[in-house]
């Protein structure tokens, strides 16, 4: 075993279960479709791409039976952090230790725990990193107000320039021009018409 | 206070380069540790074959001496660059060594020892899920807490000790923790 992270998944692969879809054009080409079918196999192969559901990495021996409990242990799952694959949830990793806290969060909710509770369980152990969504409290303030404030002080910079521009634009117009310089203009002007 | 404005983003800039700069050298990693000056968990580890009925680990062992206790595996590439420094340890008798065979089939646990020496006076079995790698907060192997007499987690280090680390930052822990 290992503790490594699987950027990919052998079973549950999208493109596994077009291959009757693929036979399929192979049968639509005598039909006449034998100019499309390239196109018409990578629309197919998009759409599958685009409807097939995310690769859980749940293994079904570790659901609980009771659908309910296992809805919560999903959305509890998807909160956590994998200590091992740092930004992917216990629910997305193949990490044996994200199976284990799978497995622990199963137990503690099949023992009649809520979700704060799990919650609190995990947190005990391993520190507010396990939640993938920071709790809002005074160490992770700036974390979370931070960008609200850059925002407003970009907002009130850009208000601040535009409201100095029609000051601007109120200075004197430039004095018209002298009879030498309209001569100057118009002979310019007729040079680059040429 | 225009001449301030105009320095204003330069400011900004400089301080989340700062914070960013900084990011770059830390190791995500080294996670802190919840459980530092928390009891070690209740546990009740059962002994690995061929090492005596009492040699299993728990709670109440972590009693009364500072030692160290170490999370290992026979499937753990790192614990066997670690071996050979826990060895030395137990040559020197810096502190009693005890160790958790995290998620690990016994036997290959017992064999990986009989293969690459045994420093440990105690070894409990944590099988899967590794409920007690859990509860110690684990995040892989190998990880090194450091209990205190009172049985109390004083420090954690996460991945393989070396001779430098352990001279440098882990004995002078042990030693202060020891004068308690």
């Amino acid at each position: 075993m290992t503790l490594t992270c699987h950027p990919e998944r052998s079973e549950g692969s999208p493109l596994g279960t077009s291959f009757p879809i693929l036979r399929r054009l192979g049968r639509m080409r005598s039909l006449g479709f034998a100019r499309d079918d390239g196109r018409i196999a990578a629309v197919f192969v998009a759409a599958l791409l685009v409807l097939s559901a995310p690769a859980w990495a749940v293994n079904p021996d570790e659901m609980l039976k009771d659908p309910a409990q296992e809805h919560r242990a999903r959305e509890l799952g998807k909160d956590l952090r994998c200590l091992v694959c740092q930004n992917q949830s216990i629910d997305d990793s193949d990490a044996d230790l994200a199976k284990d806290l799978r497995v622990i969060v199963r137990e503690r909710i099949a023992k009649g725990d809520s979700d704060d509770q799990v919650r609190k369980f995990v947190v005990d152990r391993y520190g507010d990193y396990v939640l993938l969504k920071p709790p809002f409290k005074m160490s992770t303030l700036a974390l979370w107000l931070g960008p609200l404030a850059l925002f407003l002080g970009a907002l009130w910079a850009v208000l601040a320039f535009y409201r100095r521009r029609p000051a601007e634009k109120a200075a004197p117009p430039p004095p018209p021009l002298s009879a030498e310089e309209q001569r100057r203009l118009d002979k310019l002007l007729k040079e680059s018409e040429r | 206070m225009r001449r301030f404005l105009y320095v204003l983003p330069v400011v900004v800039f400089t301080v989340l380069a700062l914070f960013f700069l900084k990011g770059l050298t830390l190791n995500p990693r080294d996670i802190p540790s919840v459980l530092i000056d928390r009891p070690v968990p209740e546990m009740s580890l059962a002994p690995l074959p061929g090492r005596g009925e009492s040699s299993g680990l728990s709670t109440k062992d972590l009693k009364g001496r500072v030692s160290l206790v170490n999370i290992y595996g026979s499937w753990c590439i790192s614990c066997v660059q670690e071996h050979p420094v826990l060895m030395e340890i137990k040559r020197r008798g810096d502190v009693p060594i005890h160790a958790v065979d995290w998620r690990d089939d016994p036997v290959l646990g017992a064999a990986w020892l009989k293969k690459n020496g045994d420093p440990y006076e105690r070894v409990g079995v944590d099988p899967p899920p590794g409920r007690t790698a859990v509860d110690f907060g684990v995040t892989g192997a190998p990880e090194s807490f450091i209990v205190d007499k009172a049985g109390v987690i004083r420090y954690k280090h996460v991945g393989p000790i070396s001779m430098e680390i352990w001279t440098k930052t882990l004995l002078p822990i042990i030693r202060e923790l020891e004068k308690r």
